[in-house]
């Protein structure tokens, strides 16, 4: 094959095949190759899912069983602390009415609309400040600040503004949670290593594409932290904000839990703050803690 | 010193002389670069004319901190001249001492990155990614994701990305320097065998005395601080070459000599 002489035989000339073809040092390469990139074995699904679950099962077993030792103590009576086992036995019951599911789907549907906005807000406010050293400047320094302004104190803000209405709570929700979103990213787009960048400009990315292809790609890993933090916000505010804005013939979760105190329910109300907590794990471990772990394990930043 | 004839071993068109055709793929005239101003001001290159015919490969040789980086920098648009003028034939292709790779794009998509960044449709596209990856033998490693591959092996595939820019010019800054001999080595014979087959013009900066002897159509010796072009050496060795070919010794050794002589006249 004519293409292979240029391995083996000095040509007086230069030979510039249309093609390239294979070449006699292309088993010993593809044999060191092979060499250094052995497979790494991953134990079984099943192994894993043990590995992951018993600390979590033994942690709850625990805290449940302090819980029900304090009962005991006779500390409070317990029409006020009821014990565990009388509670999961409520959410049981609870947990085939409409009732609840219509509360869990009008608060999630609050949470994910709320936190939608506020990634939209949070990314385009992000990208800006990142790109212009001016608006850093101007802004950087608030958007740190709205981050630890605690989000109920926003309320009588929003109620003055929407009265008792879902935008109230949208208003409260989106305040919490964009700032922290908007300081992931830009914290995300300060901790590229410059030679992504470099390497981006000098392949052509700019602009938009520079943004599209290389900064917001290589800024996610740190960027999912900030989504995580926005998101705890976001469920926070919408908490406080579902028990101060209530809203007629809508019943949600922190309605409900408001509804159980003023009946002097404790049952119901450790049920629903059980609720609460349960979809708050789920969310962050399932969803979030899902996304981060592809997105760690694509980029080789976690061993198996 | 941009005077000196390129000895192009085997090139026939540049045999006439400066003055024929084709137009140089690189022409830097009387370079100046300084870093800061007043007091603190740090001369990295001074002067520093150099023609690099299309198709060549001109190892650019000097001792760290001689400005080589900040040569390829200016040439390449990252850096702009304090004095001279840079002209390059098109916007060139970059390859460092790392590979970075895009750690969130597989091998075959951080290939295919300059092309659709060029809005390549997404057929030709993966038909010119596989070609490709097929020239720096990684075919079978298409899907893979750059930390699963040795550091040799992404070095071949940022040159395999390097080369989707078709750009006519491909500086490389010291692109082997962090792999060990042997891995460095095989890249040698890979980057000769594709510099062959592609005829791209090669701007390749190193301080390895052999390497340059190796690889280059002529080398380039820069002094230290600051960077001026000392010496040229044409290399009329011919190609395929090996690093332990008693010709690549001896001219190493005469380029080390020089070197010394530099190094001896203006203090380490």
């Amino acid at each position: 094959m004519a293409l292979d002489l240029p391995q083996r035989v000095g040509l007086p000339g230069r030979i510039r095949p249309a093609l390239p073809g294979s070449a006699p040092g292309r088993l010993e390469v593809a044999g060191l190759d092979a060499l250094d990139t052995a497979a790494t074995p991953g134990p079984s699904i099943g192994g894993r899912a043990w590995t992951a679950l018993w600390p979590k099962a033994l942690a709850i077993a625990i805290v449940l069983a302090a819980w029900e030792a304090v009962v005991w103590t006779g500390w409070r009576p317990q029409y006020v602390l009821p014990p565990p086992s009388a509670v999961i036995g409520r959410l049981w019951a609870e947990a085939g009415t409409p009732e609840l599911w219509g509360a869990v789907l009008t608060t999630l549907r609050r949470a994910v609309w709320g936190f939608g906005l506020a990634m939209m807000i949070g990314i385009s406010v992000g990208m800006l400040v990142s790109r212009f050293r001016v608006l850093r400047t101007a802004i950087g320094s608030l958007i740190m600040g709205l981050q630890t302004m605690p989000s109920i104190a926003w309320f009588p803000l929003a109620i003055l503004l929407f009265r008792l209405s879902e935008e109230a709570i949208t208003f409260v929700v989106v305040l919490g949670a964009a700032p922290s979103v908007a300081n992931g990213l830009i914290h995300g787009v300060d901790h590229i290593p410059p030679v992504l960048t470099r390497v981006g400009r000098v392949l052509g990315a700019r602009g938009l594409a520079a943004y599209r292809y290389v900064i917001l790609p290589a800024a996610l890993p740190s960027f999912m932290g900030g989504l995580k933090q926005g998101w705890a916000f976001a469920w926070r505010s919408l908490m406080a904000g579902e028990l101060i804005v209530v809203i007629a013939n809508r019943s949600s979760l922190g309605q409900l839990l408001q509804v159980n105190r003023e009946l002097a329910d404790s049952q119901g109300m450790l049920a629903i703050m059980l609720v609460i907590l349960i979809i708050g794990i789920v969310l962050d471990s399932l969803v979030f803690g899902t996304i981060e772990r592809r997105i760690r394990q694509r980029r080789g930043l976690l061993t198996a | 010193m941009s005077g000196a004839p390129a000895a192009v071993s085997g090139a026939a068109v540049q045999a006439a002389g400066e003055t024929a055709l084709p137009p140089p793929a690189v022409r830097v005239t009387n370079l100046t670069k300084v870093f800061g101003s007043g007091r603190g001001a740090v001369r990295a290159l001074d002067d520093i004319s150099l023609t690099v015919n299309p198709g060549e490969l001109v190892c650019i040789l000097g001792a760290s901190g001689c400005g080589k980086s900040t040569l390829l920098n200016v040439v390449a648009g990252l850096e702009r001249p304090t004095h001279g003028s840079v002209q390059c034939a098109g916007q060139p292709s970059f390859m460092f001492q790392e590979a970075a790779l895009f750690p969130w794009l597989s091998v075959e998509e951080n290939v295919g990155l300059p092309l659709r960044l060029r809005h390549e449709p997404g057929a030709a596209r993966r038909a010119r990614v596989a070609e490709l990856l097929d020239l720096v033998q990684l075919g079978s490693f298409a899907r893979r994701q750059p930390h699963e591959l040795s550091g040799g092996m992404r070095q071949r595939v940022a040159l395999a990305r390097a080369l989707a820019q078709e750009a006519e010019v491909l500086l490389m800054d010291e692109p082997f320097g962090a792999l060990d001999a042997m891995t460095r080595d095989i890249l040698h014979d890979e980057l000769e065998r594709i510099w062959l087959a592609t005829g791209r013009t090669i701007l390749f900066v190193t301080h390895n005395v052999r390497e340059a002897a190796r690889l280059g159509d002529r080398i380039v010796l820069l002094t230290s601080r600051p960077g001026r072009v000392a010496d040229t050496f044409p290399v009329d060795i011919p190609r395929p070459r090996r690093i332990e070919d008693p010709d690549v010794a001896a001219l190493a050794r005469r380029v080390t000599a020089r070197l010394r002589e530099e190094v001896a006249r203006h203090g380490a």
